[in-house]
């Protein structure tokens, strides 16, 4: 624990026990969920418990939860002041900078922090591209970025009236960058930035991060590498010259971490020097970046056990998704992170899919364009070119935020083929 | 509906998915060639993004050849050759399988 006992109040809030937080402070915002007529899950159970599948924004770790609310009271303070509560905060900052970067096995100096995992991606790139601009401004990325690297980059391409400087790579029906095509556009003169993501959140698909590095590090350009869904679940990149990450997925707040490899050449023209390495103007709240650095040290003991559990578990997701009529699994069945799963069925409304199960107390996603509030699907789906409709996408939470998770993939395993095969049956297209 | 009268191109059939939303205009598709098993070639019109993407999808998932997609002002036109033998293809799994 990162904070000393006169600073940590007994957790009051915190429950630990057979249900998930989650589920116990969500059943009492809304009440008990009437069971659905039509499904297949017991319904005489009630209240039922509310089943967290949809974790790419999960709950706090509960031992951040405690560290938050006790930094509180410890460092409220701005770090940059001489007082005594000044230097506490800046002390406790200092803390959790070098515990996330002896995680991430970087120097401390290497890591900032940022507001946002998507403000850190846009500022990776940025910071790159400012330090090249003598060189030339052609980025290189996957077509499956993040939307923080995608429409900032699109946008300077139109500005600039030259669309050939965002490249975007095409990518294989398992959602793997395109090597050969990769090899191409970074050997396009004028290319002076690359991403790619260590594994991709919404089908968990990871990226051949050394093979694409290979290919940018003879020529000097950096490869920016997003690993906003991956950090805290997977093994910890190694080859990347800028790394992003997002301390949400290892169990903490949002909190955006930058971190620039020593020698990397990298700007930023409005920095002030004093903030976080003059990567960001923006001074870190210092509660939240101790909430961040206590998620990571709790999840970085557990990691081994809970992600070879989760992939268990995604396993079986897989295996049943993979028996219901015109369903398709989406992404690398092995060479993926351990905790996401994606599927798309056919002829199944995504928003009607993503409420039958909400009925039934179970929470998922989905990168069906009728879930998004632009109508276009999820362009991750459409890169792959995989079906985008009747689509489902679940994000296992840590096993520390959510103890029942196992009985929840169990529970949604059950309803899965019934709930679609209704779902499918509403629109009249059973048996197409 | 519209035949050239030439031989060569195949008799083109229309399914106006115009104003759907997903998956409506693939479920219009599906089921005018469940109804027309004889149909060649069907011209789907639909102004819903992901038809974009959903019209090839169904192709492969069926067996039959998405041709091509052709933009026009207010809605895209998304021509598919209908494979007589690709309506025993039923099943789509994951491409890795199970």
């Amino acid at each position: 624990m990162l904070l000393a006992e006169p600073y940590r109040h007994a957790p009051r809030c915190v429950r630990q026990g057979p249900d998930n937080v989650w589920g116990v402070a969500n059943a009492s915002r809304t009440g008990p969920t009437p069971p659905d007529p039509g499904s297949p899950v017991d319904p005489s159970r009630a209240p039922r418990p509310r089943r967290l599948l949809d974790a790419a924004s999960g709950p706090l770790h509960p031992v951040a939860r405690q560290t938050l609310v006790a930094a509180l009271d410890a460092g409220w303070a701005d770090p940059a002041r001489l007082h005594a509560e000044g230097r506490r905060a800046g002390a406790l900052l200092a803390q959790a900078r070098e515990v996330v970067a002896a995680g991430l096995g970087v120097r401390p100096a290497e890591v900032s922090f940022l507001p946002s995992g998507p403000t850190a991606l846009a500022r990776a790139v940025d910071g790159v591209l400012y330090a090249a601009e003598r060189r030339g401004a052609r980025t290189v990325a996957s077509a499956v970025e993040h939307s923080a690297i995608l429409v900032p980059g699109r946008a300077r391409a139109m500005r600039s009236d030259d669309p050939e400087r965002f490249a975007e790579v095409p990518v294989t029906r398992t959602g793997s960058v395109d090597l050969g095509a990769w090899a191409e556009e970074v050997a396009v003169p004028g290319t002076v930035a690359a991403v790619l993501q260590d594994a991709n959140g919404e089908v968990g698909t990871r990226q051949p991060l050394a093979a694409a590095r290979a290919l940018t590090r003879p020529s000097g350009i950096p490869l920016v590498v997003d690993a906003t869904a991956s950090l805290g679940r997977d093994e910890v990149p190694t080859e990347w010259d800028v790394l992003v990450g997002d301390a949400r997925s290892w169990g903490g707040p949002p909190l955006g971490i930058l971190v620039v490899r020593e020698g990397t050449r990298w700007g930023w023209p409005e920095a002030r020097a004093d903030v976080e390495g003059g990567r960001t103007d923006v001074a870190p709240w210092v509660p939240l970046a101790l909430a961040a650095a206590e998620a990571w040290q709790q999840t970085a003991v557990a990691r081994d056990a809970d992600s070879r559990e989760a992939r268990e578990l995604v396993d079986q997701v897989r295996a049943v998704a993979a028996t219901v009529p015109d369903t398709e699994v989406v992404g690398d069945a092995v060479d993926r992170l351990p905790h996401v799963v994606t599927f798309s069925s056919l002829y199944v409304d995504g928003e009607a899919l993503v409420g039958a199960f909400d009925r039934q107390g179970i929470s998922v996603a989905s990168g069906s364009a009728c879930t998004s509030s632009t109508l276009e699907p999820s362009h991750v789906l459409a890169a792959m070119g995989t079906l985008t409709h009747g689509n489902v996408r679940i994000t296992l939470p840590l096993g520390a935020v959510s103890h029942g998770r196992a009985d929840d993939v169990d529970a949604l395993c059950r309803s899965l083929p019934g709930t679609i095969e209704a779902v499918r049956g509403e629109l009249g297209a059973a048996g197409l | 509906m519209t035949a050239d009268g030439r031989r060569a191109v195949p008799e083109e059939d229309v399914v106006d998915a115009r104003g759907k939303r997903c998956p409506l205009p693939v479920i219009d598709l599906a089921r005018f060639v469940a109804a027309h098993p004889s149909a060649a070639r069907v011209l789907v019109l639909a102004t819903d993004p992901a038809a974009a993407h959903d019209i090839p999808a169904w192709c492969r998932m069926r067996g039959h050849r998405f041709v091509e997609a052709r933009p026009s002002e207010d809605h895209t036109t998304y021509v598919v050759d209908i494979d007589v033998d690709g309506q025993a293809v039923r099943q789509g799994s994951g491409p890795e399988g199970r």
